[in-house]
C-alpha cells in the first residue's frame, strides 16, 4: 500500500484563549483531489498555513510520503514539494509573468540564465499542464484568473508535488472557475496532490475525491466524496440541519421606490467607476446585482448611501436626491428611508470597539429617542439594543460586549438588526453573508425575505452567484461599470450570468475562456 | 475578549511603569554620587508633606489638567494635538488682553471674561492646523508642532512692541490691575476653617480644572458629539458611512482641545504671574501629551497623572534647591517616567497580557 502524501497526526494550535486547531489527524493519498470545508474561524487556513510552515504547531507530527518532516518555515515546505496558491496572490505587480515565477528560485547573482532557464521550463510546464500564460505579460495587465495559473505555474516550477489552494474561487467568473477545476483535474492525472480550501459545498461535491469537514477548530468527519450530499456536509459543518434553498413566495412587486438613470462614478484616481448606469427597484421586491467584485457594484451602494459622490439622476419614491454631496450624506439618505448594510461591516458597518449597544444606534444617533435633554439617552439605547439582540438571535446576548468580541455572522446580524428595524423603503444590503457561518446565512436570508414580504425595496450587491440566484427576484448585472442586461432567476443559469459577469452578451453561443479572460482583463487593466 | 481586566489596563501597567521609571532614575542618582532614597525622600517631602508644597504641587497639576485635557479630547478624534504649548501661550495673549483692557470690577466676572478670552484664543489657533488637516491633509502634528514655534514668535513680537510697558525693559506686560487678582487655594481654605500655607500659587482656577475634568468625561461618554468623535476615532470610512463629517469632526474637536490648552492660562498667567511673560507656559503644553497618555485619554486618569507630574514637577524644583542634584537631572526624572508612561508602554503592556492570560488558561 502506497503511504499517504501527506499525513497530519494530532495536529493542534492555540493562539492565546482560542484552540484554532484542536488534535487534528488527516490522511491525503497521492494523486487525489481532498477538500476540506468549514465555517469561517473554523480553522482550515491555521492547518494549512501549519503545513506551509507559518505557524508551529503546538502538538502534533507532519508526515509526507510516509517521513516524519519538520516544517518550520516555507522554505523547508517547498522543499517537501508543497506549494501553496493562496487567496490573496503574493505577486509583484509590475514584474511579468516569467518574473514573478523566477522570484525567490534564482540560481545565481546573474539573472540572465536563471531567465532563460526558467522561460524553456514554463512552456514545458504550461503546455503540459494546460496552463496557458504570456511570460512576458505584466502582471498587472492580466485577469485574476490568469494571475491565478501563474501562482500555480511558481509551485510547479518549484518541483511541487502536493499542491494546496485556499478558496481559489473567490474571485473567478463560473467559467474561469471551470477551467481551473479542469486545470486541477489534469493534475490530478498526473500523479499530483491537491487540497482545495472551500466554505463552497459545491465546489466540494464536483472535483474532489474525498472531503474533510471542520468545525470549530475540530475536524468532525472526513467522508468519501461519492458517498456524501451537500446537505450532510452542511449538517457536519454546522452541528445542526440546514436549509439550503431559501424558502420564499413569489414577489409582489408594487410601485417603484428607487429609480436610477444612467448614473456615472469617477473615483478619487480620476477612473470612471459608473459609466452610465440605470435600474429600478420596485417595492415588495429584491433586485440582485451579480458581478465579479471591482466592476462597480461597490460604487453603486456607497452612492446610494449617500457615502460618495457622482452624477445622473437617483429618485427615492418619486423624488430626486441630492448626488453632489453638498447637501446630503449617509444621514440624509437615512431620513430619507435608506437604509445600507455596508459591504465591509467591520470597517464601515461597526466600530470594532464600540460596544453593541453603541453600535446598535451607530448612524442613527441623532434620533431623538436616544437623548435626554444635552446628553445622549444611554439606558434607551442599551434597552434597544437588548430587544434587537433578542429578536435576531445575536450570540453571545450580551449588549454591552464590544463588536469586535462577536463572531462575523453576529456582527453581521447586529448591523442587520439596526437596519432593517429602521423599516425602512429601500434596503441595500452588500455582501450580506460574506464571512457569516452556514447557520447565521439561513437567519440573513430569511430576514431579508421578510422584509421584501412587507412590501419593501431591497436591493442586493453579492459576489456569491448561488446566493443572487435564490435571493432575488431579478438579476442585473454589472460589468466595468455597465449593466450588461437584466434576468429572471428562474430563466437564467449560472452559465449564462457568468458569461454576462465577463461582459459578453452574446449568451447563446460557446466562448473560449481565452476570449472571457481577455474580456476581463482588459476591464480590470482600466483601474490600475 | 479582553486580554486583561480593566483594572490591570488602567491601573497596574502606569504603576509598573512608573516604578521602572523611578528605578532608572535611581540609578542615574546613584551614579553622579548622590543617595537616591533620600533623594525620593526629599521629593516627596517637599511635594506633598507640607500644604506649603501641596500648593506648588496643585498649581501645576491645575495646569497639566487643562493641557493633558486637551490633548485627550483630540486623542478621541485620532488627532494628535501636539500645539497644547503654542495654544497655551495664546490662551495667555488672550486672558492678558482682557484683564488689562477690560475694567473689570471684580474678580468672578473677571475670570469668566479671562476664560472666555482664553478658549477663543486658543481654540482659533487650533483652528488653523485643523482646517489645514480637514481640507488639505496636512498631518496634524507637523502643523501644530509648528504652530508652537509661530505662538513663541507672536508673542515675542506682541510683548516686545505692543504690550510692554513704556520704558521697561522686560518682554512682559504690566502687572493685571487689582480686581482680577484671582483668590488663591489658602484664601479660599483659610477661609472656611482649613489652615493652608500663605504665599502658594494655587488658586480658584483648580475647581475649574476639576469642572472641566466632569465636563470633559460627560461631552466623550454622555453626549450626541462624543460620541461621533469617538467613532470617528476609531474608524473614519464608518463614520463617513454613518453620516459623520470628517471635516466638522476635526475643526470641533481640535478647537474644543486648542480651547482647553488655552485655558490653562487662568491659572498661570492670571492665577500666578498676574502679568504675561514670555514662556508663560513653562512647558506645560508638551507634558499634557505625556499626561494624556499616562491617563489613557480618560478624564479621571488625566487627574491623577496630572497631580503625578505636579508632584514631580514641585519634588523636582525641591531637590534642585537642597541637593546637588543639577536641575538638568530633574527633567532627565521627567522625561524618563515619560518614555516609561508613554512610549515603553508597549514592552510592559505585552508580558503583563501574557502572564492575565497564563493565568486564566490555568483557571479554565
Amino acid at each position: 500500500m502506497t503511504a499517504p502524501a501527506i499525513e497530519l497526526k494530532g495536529i493542534s494550535k492555540a493562539f492565546g484563549p482560542v484552540q484554532a486547531n484542536k488534535d487534528i489527524s488527516i490522511r491525503v493519498m497521492p494523486g487525489t483531489i481532498h477538500g476540506i470545508i468549514g465555517e469561517n474561524g473554523a480553522g482550515k487556513s491555521t492547518l494549512m498555513s501549519i503545513l506551509y510552515g507559518f505557524y508551529k504547531a503546538d502538538r502534533g507530527e507532519i508526515f509526507i510520503n510516509g517521513n516524519k518532516t519538520e516544517i518550520p518555515d516555507s522554505q523547508a515546505a517547498i522543499a517537501a514539494g508543497i506549494g501553496m496558491v493562496f487567496q490573496h496572490f503574493k505577486l509583484v505587480e509590475n514584474f511579468t509573468v516569467l518574473e514573478n515565477v523566477v522570484l525567490g528560485a534564482e540560481d545565481g547573482a546573474r539573472l540572465g540564465p536563471s531567465l532563460a532557464k526558467a522561460r524553456e521550463q514554463l512552456v514545458h510546464l504550461a503546455k503540459e499542464y494546460e496552463l496557458n500564460v504570456d511570460p512576458d505579460a505584466l502582471i498587472e495587465e492580466i485577469g485574476v484568473g490568469m494571475q491565478q495559473r501563474v501562482e500555480i505555474l511558481k509551485a510547479l516550477y518549484r518541483e511541487a508535488e502536493i499542491l494546496i489552494l485556499d478558496e481559489p474561487t473567490g474571485v473567478l467568473t463560473p467559467a474561469e472557475a471551470d477551467h481551473l477545476f479542469r486545470i486541477l483535474e489534469g493534475l490530478k492525472e498526473q500523479g499530483k496532490t491537491i487540497i482545495l480550501i472551500t466554505h463552497k459545498l459545491r465546489e466540494i461535491m464536483d472535483v474532489t475525491d474525498s472531503v474533510s469537514v471542520m468545525r470549530r477548530g475540530e475536524m468532525t468527519d472526513t467522508v468519501k466524496t461519492s458517498e456524501t450530499s451537500p446537505e450532510e456536509l452542511a449538517e457536519l459543518m454546522v452541528g445542526r440541519k440546514v436549509l439550503l434553498r431559501v424558502d420564499k413566495k413569489p414577489a409582489e412587486p408594487g410601485a417603484p421606490v428607487l429609480e436610477v438613470n444612467n448614473l456615472q462614478v469617477v473615483d478619487e484616481k480620476g477612473v470612471q467607476r459608473l459609466k452610465g448606469v440605470s435600474l429600478n427597484v420596485r417595492a415588495g421586491e429584491i433586485l440582485g446585482i451579480a458581478g465579479v467584485a471591482g466592476n462597480g457594484q461597490s460604487e453603486l451602494l456607497e452612492v446610494l448611501g449617500g457615502i460618495r459622490t457622482a452624477t445622473g439622476s437617483i429618485k427615492i419614491n418619486g423624488q430626486e436626491i441630492d448626488l453632489s454631496g453638498k447637501y446630503s450624506d449617509g444621514r440624509s439618505r437615512r431620513e430619507r428611508g435608506i437604509a445600507h448594510v455596508p459591504e465591509d461591516r467591520q470597517r464601515e458597518g461597526l466600530i470594532m470597539d464600540f460596544r453593541a449597544w453603541e453600535n446598535s444606534a451607530f448612524g442613527y444617533h441623532h434620533d431623538p429617542a436616544y437623548q435626554s435633554g444635552l446628553l445622549m439617552n444611554n439606558a434607551a439605547i442599551r434597552a434597544d439594543t437588548e430587544g434587537k439582540i433578542e429578536r435576531f438571535d445575536v450570540r453571545p446576548a450580551n449588549p454591552l460586549l464590544e463588536a469586535k468580541s462577536f463572531s462575523g455572522g453576529n456582527q453581521q446580524k447586529i448591523v442587520l438588526a439596526r437596519e432593517i428595524e429602521r423599516n425602512p423603503d429601500l434596503l441595500l444590503v452588500g455582501q450580506p453573508t460574506r464571512g457569516v457561518d452556514i447557520g447565521a446565512i439561513e437567519f440573513i436570508h430569511q430576514r431579508i425575505v421578510e422584509l421584501r414580504d412587507a412590501g419593501k425595496a431591497i436591493l442586493l450587491v453579492s459576489v456569491e452567484l448561488d446566493e443572487i440566484l435564490s435571493l432575488s427576484d431579478r438579476i442585473a448585472v454589472i460589468f466595468d461599470g455597465h449593466i450588461m442586461g437584466e434576468r429572471l432567476p428562474a430563466e437564467t443559469d449560472e452559465k449564462e450570468l457568468g458569461l454576462l459577469m465577463a461582459g459578453i452578451t452574446d449568451t447563446e453561443h460557446e466562448h473560449s475562456i481565452e476570449e472571457i479572460e481577455a474580456n476581463l482583463a482588459e476591464a480590470a487593466g482600466e483601474v490600475h | 475578549m479582553d486580554k486583561m481586566p480593566k483594572w490591570a489596563d488602567l491601573f497596574l501597567i502606569p504603576i509598573i511603569n512608573l516604578i521602572l521609571a523611578f528605578i532608572i532614575s535611581g540609578l542615574v542618582i546613584l551614579a553622579i554620587g548622590e543617595d537616591p532614597i533620600a533623594a525620593l525622600k526629599l521629593m516627596v517631602e517637599g511635594s506633598v508633606m507640607s500644604t506649603y508644597g501641596w500648593g506648588f504641587t496643585l498649581y501645576y497639576a491645575t495646569n497639566f489638567i487643562f493641557t493633558g485635557l486637551a490633548v485627550a479630547v483630540a486623542f478621541h478624534a485620532a488627532m494628535f494635538n501636539i500645539g497644547g504649548e503654542g495654544q497655551a501661550m495664546l490662551g495667555g495673549l488672550g486672558v492678558a488682553l482682557v484683564c488689562l483692557f477690560v475694567p473689570w470690577p471684580h474678580w468672578s466676572l473677571a475670570i469668566i471674561g479671562a476664560m472666555f478670552s482664553a478658549a477663543m484664543f486658543g481654540a482659533l489657533w487650533a483652528a488653523v492646523p485643523a482646517y489645514l488637516q480637514a481640507k488639505r491633509g496636512s498631518h496634524i502634528v507637523i502643523t501644530t508642532i509648528m504652530f508652537n514655534f509661530i505662538a513663541a514668535s507672536l508673542l515675542n513680537y506682541v510683548l516686545v512692541n505692543n504690550l510692554r510697558p513704556k520704558g521697561a525693559m522686560d518682554p512682559a506686560t504690566a502687572k493685571f490691575p487689582e480686581p482680577t487678582h484671582l483668590p488663591s487655594l489658602s484664601d479660599i481654605l483659610n477661609g472656611i476653617g482649613i489652615p493652608f500655607a500663605e504665599r502658594t500659587p494655587a488658586n480658584v482656577t483648580l475647581f475649574i480644572a476639576l469642572a472641566a475634568c466632569v465636563l470633559v468625561y460627560l461631552l466623550i461618554w454622555r453626549t450626541r458629539l462624543g460620541y461621533q468623535i469617538r467613532a470617528f476615532g476609531k474608524s473614519e470610512p464608518a463614520a463617513i458611512y454613518a453620516g459623520i463629517s470628517p471635516t466638522r469632526i476635526i475643526m470641533i474637536s481640535m478647537m474644543i482641545s486648542g480651547a482647553l490648552a488655552g485655558m490653562m492660562a487662568i491659572n498661570n498667567v492670571m492665577g500666578e504671574a498676574e502679568r504675561l511673560v514670555l514662556n508663560s507656559t513653562e512647558g506645560a503644553g508638551f507634558i499634557g501629551i505625556a499626561v494624556a497618555l499616562m491617563g489613557r485619554s480618560h478624564p479621571f486618569g488625566v487627574l491623577l497623572a496630572a497631580l503625578l507630574f505636579g508632584f514631580l514637577y514641585q519634588g523636582g524644583a525641591e531637590l534642585a534647591l537642597w541637593t546637588t542634584i543639577p536641575r538638568e537631572l530633574i527633567v532627565v526624572i521627567q522625561a524618563l517616567v515619560i518614555l516609561f508612561t508613554g512610549a515603553l508602554d508597549g514592552m510592559v503592556r505585552a508580558p503583563v497580557e501574557r502572564m492575565f492570560l497564563a493565568m486564566r488558561r490555568k483557571e479554565g
